[in-house]
């Protein structure tokens, strides 16, 4: 049990250290409890995939995989997420390396201005693993957690289905 | 061997698919201090306190900015009137309130929830009075619409009208539009000893305008402009609404002055519904007349947005009435009504999207009370050259959209007959519009470096938002050098480039594109002269002039291609690292002579020469045809669009992978509009109900059908050397009113304001 | 946000204590709700209290039914074999609830104890009696597409979001507490507050409780349950109806059945009267038409939001069809 720090004042709680596995590296840091997850990943580690499009669950943009599971990184804080396993984008490929799913989203022009690619990158690859991309109707529905104000909706479904081997 | 036309992969697809992009946000920075904005909660009357002591005491705080201590800062010039702003009012400086949501304090602190909790802990008193809200009040018309004066009259509209064996009388209604890029806009400010400021900026590809605005606004000199660097590397969508400078991204360089630190301010959600303009609702009344044969003999259009004392921007809405059809009666009309809501702006097909959906309303309706089919109507009307200027078309392909729509989409199975055709519990629905835009050249220079290695550079100070600028660009220069794309790298979005104009208006390509192409035309014309001036070249002695580029960097005699150079031996040769040049397109002479970027920035002329082109010989719009069928629940009034179909006169396809997605994504703008997208304001407080995404909806994946997309890729050799005309916008115009127009066919109900709900089908 | 402590609880019972005795302290579960009041300014709590972990997370099957934990996340449940086998009612409103994402961070505890999404209620800087008593409901001259058909009161028309809530009403779930006196059950009829209340309270809960668990019995009806969603998008939205139905038919005739409306109120609201229609009637046409109008007798829509009556009227008929059809 994390002790409750002792606030100056009742005022300012210190901060308290988090231990995360990250992209499969354990790192330690230093937050207030009040940093989010995308807060503690963007500014603190510097991990800057996960984007901050709404801050509040609505888009999308900052989805992470804690644990192997898809989630928003902005409604959750660090904290909460001690010992926990997290994967952003850049833990799953490089430009030189790319995982399978983000070199087929190159290949179907799964983006324009790209601010949501990450996100969605990183929600299909869940979608995959959990097995929702049985048909485009599928793939469509599981990912409406992820907007897309450009709109290349076509595209990101055409990848979904190439990474998970039902292009025909 | 040409790679124009063929679909390049985005060469910055992996950036962006593993994260590595960096957008502004993303950018590190030393000793960064974070920025947060406080906004007015009431729509209009004075600050009678404000106490910041709190939020000064708070941890981690630097600064708190209100209209008590903040620098004084000059009024803006408008970009109508060759500024860079569209609201002209800037922050902090007095104790009025002109909206809600406008910023009444600006908060710096160690770290950004340090400023968020700050700003929470001001107390701003107000005196509130009764704000003006919505399109109730004392219509005025406005100086310009577009640059164009706001009444449009051909013949006599009026008259035409009593005379008109039918006529169709409607009003029309579209809500406010947020742009909702997935990028909140951001500002980082920063300021070096010798007193120059960097500012990244997540800019719709103005660098060079916002240079000047960050000058205008810090009482730097013109000619001292450029100690003023503005970045903008990769943008998260923009849409219109990152286009000009507003009094947000002037006060974080006013803090980073004051701090000697580097700000950044990163608007939240809710903030961005307020601080970067809006499309204005817009009343709509629409009248035509036709004779029995459905010929039109009169279209009157008055059109009313919203007005503001802090900047003005008519939303253009009867202009594409003015241009569409053959008709020789029109009168078109732009009014404002003043309010309490800051100044909208630019949206993704400014005019067109909201005027589309009243004028293709209007004819379905006029071809239901003439029985004739919607599609036949519009060919009746076609006008093969431009009414409005009385000249000829620099290309229109019009028709051909229509036949090649109409066949891919199966209009010929169409029941006229409202509430005919059923699928199961669905009613089924088809509907078609037409789609004209307005696209514009504005003036671009591009830089093309040709290097030892016989790779190439290509710069320009334009930013890639999204449409595939990194990609297609390369192209052009590498069709241009004679080399792959792969040996181009197109650089973009700094100050430190050459001049370009922000990419709105569709204008990307037919700018950008011939700049680029005339650029690597003349650097690979200066290699040749090299060439043909060294003893040790095969092409020596031959004329510079009609040395032609043969592919793989070399250059061939015109009258033997077996004797070649390349590049990489005429510069090593000539001892030479590279070899560059600068060209400039659709520039005005007084341009070129100032074009170190820092030059007046004379945008009234420029839309001028921008909207006629060719010195008044040629019109050039693009061209489509919209095609939708949607599936309507008639017990829970749900409408989903199940197919669209799209055919487009864009000129020469650049690149119809990129394009494609362009198009696809401007066809479902139109589902959105049609559709969902609408920001409520309350009647008597004056301000947004639901500044967020879960109560303003933008479409998800699974709102977005099948589309077939299709381009007559027909090059339009007068428009520019490229035949290339614009893509962005085009594809958004006309769809909200073909989903009308097919939600009519599905249930006989019309609607006339959007969205389209169930509130509207079943209220 | 303010900065506030966080501790993580080791059981159940020393987060109801830990929270019971601080009024400044609130529980976070999954964090997805109380993440956007903080930022939005709707609480300020000094000390949040982590249950994420407290192995509150099971579904448990016995002879009587169901039993989840509070912290099961909306997808496992959701994905559960045999939820989706008997309590498709269930199944289908967790599945239409939020995005995927959302889902698997989701907890079914916070998931009951959403507040309302109007959206005067939701920007403190707007009046709104719910927040602020006595400061008036812009709802009223306002936007109030999404606002309250039935049983709303003078004081608030807000609309509650859960489609889980609405679900768990048509099954007679009850929702297991747990305060510093004891553990205690609250049938989901009882756990949110009928019309005429205080439009501050939201739920039967006194602060310090905790739900740890939701009973759902098996009965007659579980298994011959659906659930439909009416919403602005395809997906990822708010309801603007929502209707869940279970419905035991014995030789023919309608035994039994429960009729529940989201959207529609300002909690999960039970139609007994479009139940009543049914009994002892085949599940057809004229019964059906029956119960979905008397869904609606009582609306008292406001001005701009009666298309809501009309498809409650819609969404009811089309469940109830749809379990005739599957049988």
């Amino acid at each position: 049990m994390i002790e409750v720090v002792p606030s100056e004042g009742g005022v300012v709680p210190a901060a308290v250290e988090v231990g995360l596995v990250v992209n499969g590296e354990a790192r330690r840091l230093v937050v207030e409890p009040r940093v989010t997850l995308l807060d503690a990943l963007r500014e603190r580690l510097g991990l800057t995939g996960a984007k901050k499009g709404c801050d509040h669950g609505e888009c999308g943009a900052c989805t992470v995989l804690v644990d192997d599971r898809r989630i928003y990184s902005c409604t959750t804080l660090a904290v909460m997420q001690e010992g926990r396993r997290v994967t952003t984008v850049e833990g799953l490929g490089t430009p030189e390396s790319p995982h399978p799913v983000q070199a087929a989203f190159v290949e179907h022009d799964g983006m324009q201005c790209g601010m949501c690619t990450p996100g969605q990158v990183v929600s299909a690859v869940a979608l995959i693993a959990e097995g929702h991309a049985g048909s485009e109707d599928e793939i469509r529905e599981w990912m409406s957690g992820n907007l897309c104000r450009c709109a290349a909706y076509p595209g990101i479904v055409a990848a979904v289905r190439a990474a998970a081997g039902g292009a025909s | 061997m040409t790679s124009v036309g063929t679909p390049v992969p985005r060469v910055d697809g992996l950036l962006k698919a593993t994260g590595t992009a960096r957008y502004t946000a993303d950018i590190p920075f030393e000793d960064l201090t974070h920025a947060v904005l406080l906004q007015a909660t009431i729509a209009r009357g004075r600050i009678a306190s404000i106490d910041a002591s709190a939020a000064e005491a708070a941890p981690g705080v630097l600064l708190v900015l209100t209209h008590l201590n903040a620098p004084r800062l000059p009024r803006m010039r408008a970009f109508a009137k060759g500024g860079s702003a569209q609201q002209t009012v800037p922050a902090l400086q007095d104790d009025r309130v002109r909206f809600a949501g406008e910023t009444v304090a600006f908060v710096v602190a160690e770290s950004q929830e340090q400023a968020r909790y700050a700003a929470m802990l001001i107390s701003v008193e107000y005196d509130e009075e009764p704000p003006a809200v919505g399109l109730h009040g004392d219509a005025y018309p406005p100086a310009k619409v577009n640059g164009q004066p706001p009444d449009y009259r051909r013949g006599d509209a009026e008259r035409a009208l009593a005379d008109a064996a039918v006529t169709v009388e409607r009003t029309y209604r579209t809500p406010v539009h947020h742009h909702n890029p997935i990028e909140p806009p951001v500002t980082i400010a920063s300021w070096d000893d010798d007193g120059g400021l960097t500012v990244h900026e997540a800019a719709q590809g103005g660098v060079h305008m916002m240079r000047l605005g960050f000058a205008e606004a810090l009482g730097i000199p013109r000619r001292k402009a450029g100690s003023i660097r503005v970045v903008s590397k990769f943008l998260g969508g923009g849409f219109g609404g990152k286009g000009f400078m507003w009094p947000r991204n002037i006060l974080p360089a006013v803090a980073a002055r004051l701090l000697g630190r580097p700000v950044k301010l990163e608007l939240t959600r809710a903030q961005m519904y307020t601080s970067g303009g809006y499309r204005s609702e817009t009343v709509q009344r629409l009248r035509l007349g036709a004779d029995r044969d459905g010929r039109l003999g009169s279209i009157v259009h008055e059109s009313t947005s919203t007005g503001s004392d802090m900047g003005e921007f008519p939303e253009p809405c009867a202009q594409i009435t003015q241009m569409l059809y053959a008709c020789p009666n029109v009168t078109g009309t732009h009014r404002l009504v003043r309010q309490n809501v800051g100044v909208p702006t630019f949206t993704r097909a400014p005019g067109e999207g909201p005027g589309s959906f009243a004028l293709e309303s209007a004819l379905d309706e006029l071809a239901g009370e003439l029985s004739l089919d919607p599609l036949e109507l519009r060919l009746r009307n076609y006008a093969e050259t431009d009414p409005e200027h009385d000249r000829p078309w620099s290309s229109k392909g019009l028709r051909e959209c229509y036949s090649e729509g109409a066949e891919r989409f199966g209009w010929s199975a169409r029941n006229p007959e409202p509430g005919s055709m059923r699928d199961g519990r669905w009613l089924v629905g088809y509907g078609m519009a037409t789609a004209a835009y307005s696209s514009h050249t504005w003036p671009t220079f591009a830089r093309v470096r040709i290097r030892a290695d016989g790779t190439a550079v290509v710069r320009c100070a334009t930013t890639d938002i999204g449409t595939g600028t990194y990609t297609v660009m390369a192209q052009v220069a590498a069709d241009a050098l004679g080399v792959r794309p792969g040996d181009v790298t197109f650089e973009a979005g700094d100050t430190r480039y050459p001049f370009a104009f922000p990419p709105v208006s569709s204008s990307g390509a037919r700018s950008i594109g011939p700049a680029v192409r005339a650029a690597a035309l003349a650097v690979r014309t200066r290699v040749a002269r090299l060439a043909v001036k060294d003893r040790e070249s095969p092409l020596f002695g031959a004329d510079a002039a009609t040395v032609r580029a043969i592919g793989g960097g070399r250059l061939a005699r015109a009258d033997d291609p077996e004797r070649y150079d390349t590049f990489v031996d005429v510069l090593e040769r000539a001892g030479l690292g590279h070899v560059e040049e600068r060209k400039g397109y659709g520039v005005m002479p007084f341009l070129h002579s100032t074009a170190s970027g820092i030059a007046p920035w004379p945008v009234g002329p420029l839309l001028r020469v921008a909207t006629r082109p060719f010195a008044g010989r040629y019109s050039t719009y693009d061209f489509g045809a919209q095609f939708v069928e949607v599936r309507v629940d008639p017990d829970l009034g749900v409408v989903r669009v199940s197919r669209v179909v799209g055919v487009y006169d864009i000129g020469r396809v650049l690149n119809p992978r990129t394009a494609r997605n362009q198009a696809v994504g401007g066809i479902t703008w139109g589902i959105g509009m049609a559709l969902m997208e609408r920001t409520t304001t309350h009647p008597r407080l004056g301000k947004y109900t639901s500044p967020n995404l879960s109560g303003y909806l933008l479409p998800t994946n699974a709102d977005v059908p099948d589309i077939d997309v299709h381009f007559l890729d027909r090059p339009d050799p007068l428009v520019n050397p490229l035949g290339v005309k614009g893509v962005g916008e085009l594809p958004v115009v006309g769809v909200a009113a073909a989903i009308a127009n097919a939600v009519h066919h599905a249930t006989g109900k019309r609607v006339r304001s959007l969205p389209i709900g169930p509130a509207e089908l079943l209220g | 946000m303010r900065p506030f402590g966080y501790v993580r609880a080791e059981s159940p019972e020393a987060a109801a204590a830990l929270v019971a005795g601080d009024l400044s302290a609130a529980f976070v579960g999954g964090g997805t709700e109380i993440l956007n009041w903080l930022k939005d300014g709707l609480a300020d709590p000094a000390l949040l209290v982590d249950v994420g972990r407290l192995g509150l997370d099971a579904v448990e099957v016995s002879d009587g039914g169901l039993r989840l934990g509070s912290g099961a996340r909306m997808s496992d449940v959701a994905r559960d074999r045999h939820v989706r086998a008997e309590f498709p009612v269930l199944a289908r409103a967790l599945e239409a609830g939020a995005s995927p994402q959302l889902r698997n961070m989701a907890t079914l505890g916070g998931n009951l104890l959403q507040r309302t999404r109007c959206a005067y209620f939701r920007e403190p800087s707007f009046p709104c009696n719910k927040r602020v008593p006595g400061t008036g409901c812009p709802a009223r001259d306002g936007d109030h597409a999404m606002h309250a058909i039935l049983g709303a009161s003078d004081a608030c028309v807000a609309v509650h979001p859960s489609d889980l809530a609405v679900a768990l009403l048509a099954l007679d779930a009850r929702v297991e507490v747990l305060g510093v006196h004891g553990r205690r059950e609250v049938a989901i009829e009882d756990f949110y507050p009928h019309a005429g209340d205080d439009p501050r309270r939201e739920t039967a809960l006194r602060h310090g409780e905790l739900v740890v668990g939701i009973g759902v019995p098996s009965g007659p009806r579980a298994r011959t349950s659906g659930y439909l969603k009416v919403r602005e998008r395809g997906s990822f939205a708010f309801a603007l109806v929502s209707v869940a139905a279970a419905v035991e038919v014995v030789e023919g005739v309608v035994r039994s059945a429960r009729i529940a409306l989201g959207g529609v109120a300002h909690r999960p609201w039970r139609v007994r009267a479009a139940e009543d229609a049914l009994l002892g009637r085949p599940l057809a046409d004229g019964s059906v038409a029956d119960a979905a109008e008397a869904a609606v007798r009582d609306a008292d829509p406001l001005p701009g939001n009666r298309y809501k009556v009309a498809i409650a009227r819609g969404a009811v008929r089309r469940v109830l069809e749809e379990i005739g059809e599957r049988g």
